[in-house]
């Protein structure tokens, strides 16, 4: 499809953000600015990572693209549609676990099916496979509270994985996990991430993280977030972290993010003392 | 030697009954133990006030005095159709039967009027929340209504439905609810939006967000707050039964009032005290059966 005379962008790409701004409690005394003005366009199946101090409105940006809440400025495109609604083609990773109490594991990575009153047969093994994806078939008829936190966690990237998403929005999936489950999940999320062709925008803290996946990074202001740099990483994957390049690529996005993280630490601290 | 056997004999098997019981038996045991123990040890301080001479047997029988003689109390419960004019009081059920046919008359009301309140509030406490209009139509009423005691209602009863089943269970369904109501909209309002917003990128609709998660969500907790309004809905059906709904515990309560039987008022007290006891089991195995999916909070807290 050729590119629409009308529109801002190319109707290729993935997301487009165009001048975003989400004010929390916009109009109360209360009112509080999350995001200032980003500009952000991820092309299809490119694996963006956004890094940021911890309160600069990664995940709010991430509700925006997914249609959950409606942002105060700006316009977010999602190939050939506006952003102004929820769809499964946007599937969403939050950062606490979500699973249904009340459901069985597979029950819950095959909800989206069945809201969309696809027969049991076939979601069960649509569960089956997207849950051999995160090697948790054994764990198909249990519920979610006989479950460890880092296996619900990969019991959501496998309901998310089974809506067939072109886009994956990950909120620090992987943050409550150990190291070595960690690096396990991430080679897991790059297999996936090649197999579907869908392109990725993954929320985390890790530097270590942003280096390992990305093939672009992200790094955010503190609040109000704006971008404050991309960086590039054009390294071949799996890659080695303790490579040369990766050492350099650490160092530079730890000098990126330590001054805005101090900006954050200080303003939260002179917010305490005003009450 | 032989009475080491004869004591091995004896309680070898006793041991071994007691270890052949399931867990979740044991408990049960256990706690049908403690609760003898608990309602024995009250008991026995009342008996004891009364061998020394400072509870009066005429004011405050103890209990193997107003239980010593059931058959003697069963007289009293007479059922609506012997009270009726031209019936002899020896005709109908026997003492035992009537007392049968009392408490099952009790309960019904109890759990009719519980089942009715529940299915209108959840129900309409569900729809309050989905359509807008009808939430500014109904809750300020609702609100309104919801502090009004249930005696305040006993006339409105007894004028809408005379006297029989009707008024009772009004009195039950009225009591519970409104504040059900707003107990289901507050439960609503504190569903985990991370559900919601999961079942919303999924691409539910308004319907299947609320069939699919909303419900499902408050169902424990409402279920809690059924429990515990279950005993308030023993007392409501007392006081509509003493106003002469036709027969019931709370009429026996009101004829040993008026004629004086304290051996009586405690009597039925302890049946009364007995059935909610009952009715909270039934409704506690309900929500194991229902929620299998809530897990039992009581052993967080031991060993504290
Ligand atoms: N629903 C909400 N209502 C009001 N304010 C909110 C809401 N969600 C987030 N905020 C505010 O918006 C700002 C950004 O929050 P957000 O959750 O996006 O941060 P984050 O970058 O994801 O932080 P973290 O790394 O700790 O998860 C915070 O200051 C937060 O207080
Ligand atoms: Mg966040």
């Amino acid at each position: 499809m050729g590119s629409d005379p009308f529109l801002p962008y190319s109707s290729k790409d993935a997301v487009v953000c165009r001048g975003i701004g989400k004010t929390w409690a916009i109009d109360t005394p209360r009112a509080h600015e999350a995001l200032r003005d980003v500009d952000l366009d991820i092309r299809p199946g490119e694996f963006v990572v956004l890094l940021g101090p911890s309160g600069c409105g990664k995940s709010t940006l991430l509700y925006l693209i997914a249609g959950l809440e409606a942002q105060t400025s700006g316009q977010i495109w999602s190939f050939h549609d506006e952003v102004t609604t929820p769809s499964p083609d946007r599937s969403l990773i939050f950062q606490e676990t979500s699973l249904f109490p009340w459901l069985a594991v597979w029950q819950n990575v095959s909800f989206g099916l069945s809201i969309r009153g696809v027969p049991l047969k076939e979601r069960r093994a649509v569960a089956r496979d997207a849950l051999s994806r995160v090697g948790l078939v054994e764990a198909m008829d249990k519920r979610p509270d006989e479950l460890s936190g880092g296996m619900r966690q990969r019991v959501a990237v496998a309901r998310a994985l089974a809506m067939r998403p072109k886009v994956l929005l990950m909120d620090e999936p992987f943050a409550a996990l150990d190291v070595q489950t960690r690096a396990k999940m991430q080679d897991f999320l790059l297999d996936v991430w090649r197999d579907s062709g869908a392109s990725v925008l993954f929320v985390t803290h890790s530097i270590d993280e942003a280096v390992a996946l990305a093939d672009r990074v992200v790094v955010f202001t503190s609040r109000p977030g704006r971008i404050k740099t991309i960086v590039p990483i054009d390294l071949p994957r799996p890659r080695d972290p303790f490579s040369p390049q990766c050492e350099a690529l650490r160092r530079l996005l730890t000098e990126e993010l330590r001054g805005e993280v101090d900006r954050a630490f200080a303003e939260q601290e002179a917010l305490a003392r005003t009450g | 030697m032989s009475g080491d056997s004869v004591a091995g004999r004896l309680s070898a098997p006793r041991a071994g009954a007691w270890a052949r019981l399931s867990p979740r038996s044991r408990a049960a045991l256990a706690r049908i133990g403690w609760g003898i123990a608990s309602v024995g040890m009250f008991a026995g301080i009342w008996e004891l006030l009364w061998a020394i001479g400072v509870a009066d047997a005429r004011l405050l029988p103890p209990p193997h005095i107003f239980l010593g003689n059931i058959p003697d109390q069963a007289r009293f419960f007479n059922t609506a159709q012997r009270w009726q004019i031209g019936v002899d009081a020896s005709a109908g059920p026997s003492p035992l039967g009537a007392v049968g046919i009392t408490v099952a008359a009790t309960s019904m009301r109890v759990f009719v009027g519980l089942g009715i309140a529940a299915v209108l509030s959840v129900t309409l406490g569900v729809l309050i929340r989905y359509f807008t209009l009808l939430e500014k139509l109904t809750l300020p009423t609702i609100t309104l209504l919801s502090p009004v005691s249930p005696i305040a209602w006993l006339p409105v009863a007894i004028f809408m439905f005379g006297i029989g089943n009707a008024p009772a269970i009004f009195m039950v369904v009225i009591a519970l609810f409104f504040h059900m109501v707003l107990s289901t909209i507050s439960q609503i309002d504190g569903v985990n939006r991370n559900l919601i917003n999961v079942a919303r990128t999924m691409g539910a609709s308004k319907r299947q967000v609320y069939g699919r998660v909303i419900i499902p969500a408050i169902l424990p907790q409402m279920l809690i707050v059924l429990r515990l309004n279950l005993f308030a809905s023993w007392m409501v059906v007392l006081i509509a039964e003493s106003t002469g709904v036709g027969f019931g515990l709370g009429q026996v309560i009101m004829l040993a009032r008026n004629t004086f039987n304290p051996s009586l008022v405690f009597f039925t007290i302890a049946l009364i005290g007995l059935l909610g006891f009952l009715s909270d089991l039934v409704l506690r195995q309900l929500q194991r059966r229902l929620l299998y999916w809530v897990p039992e909070a009581t052993g967080v807290l031991r060993g504290l």
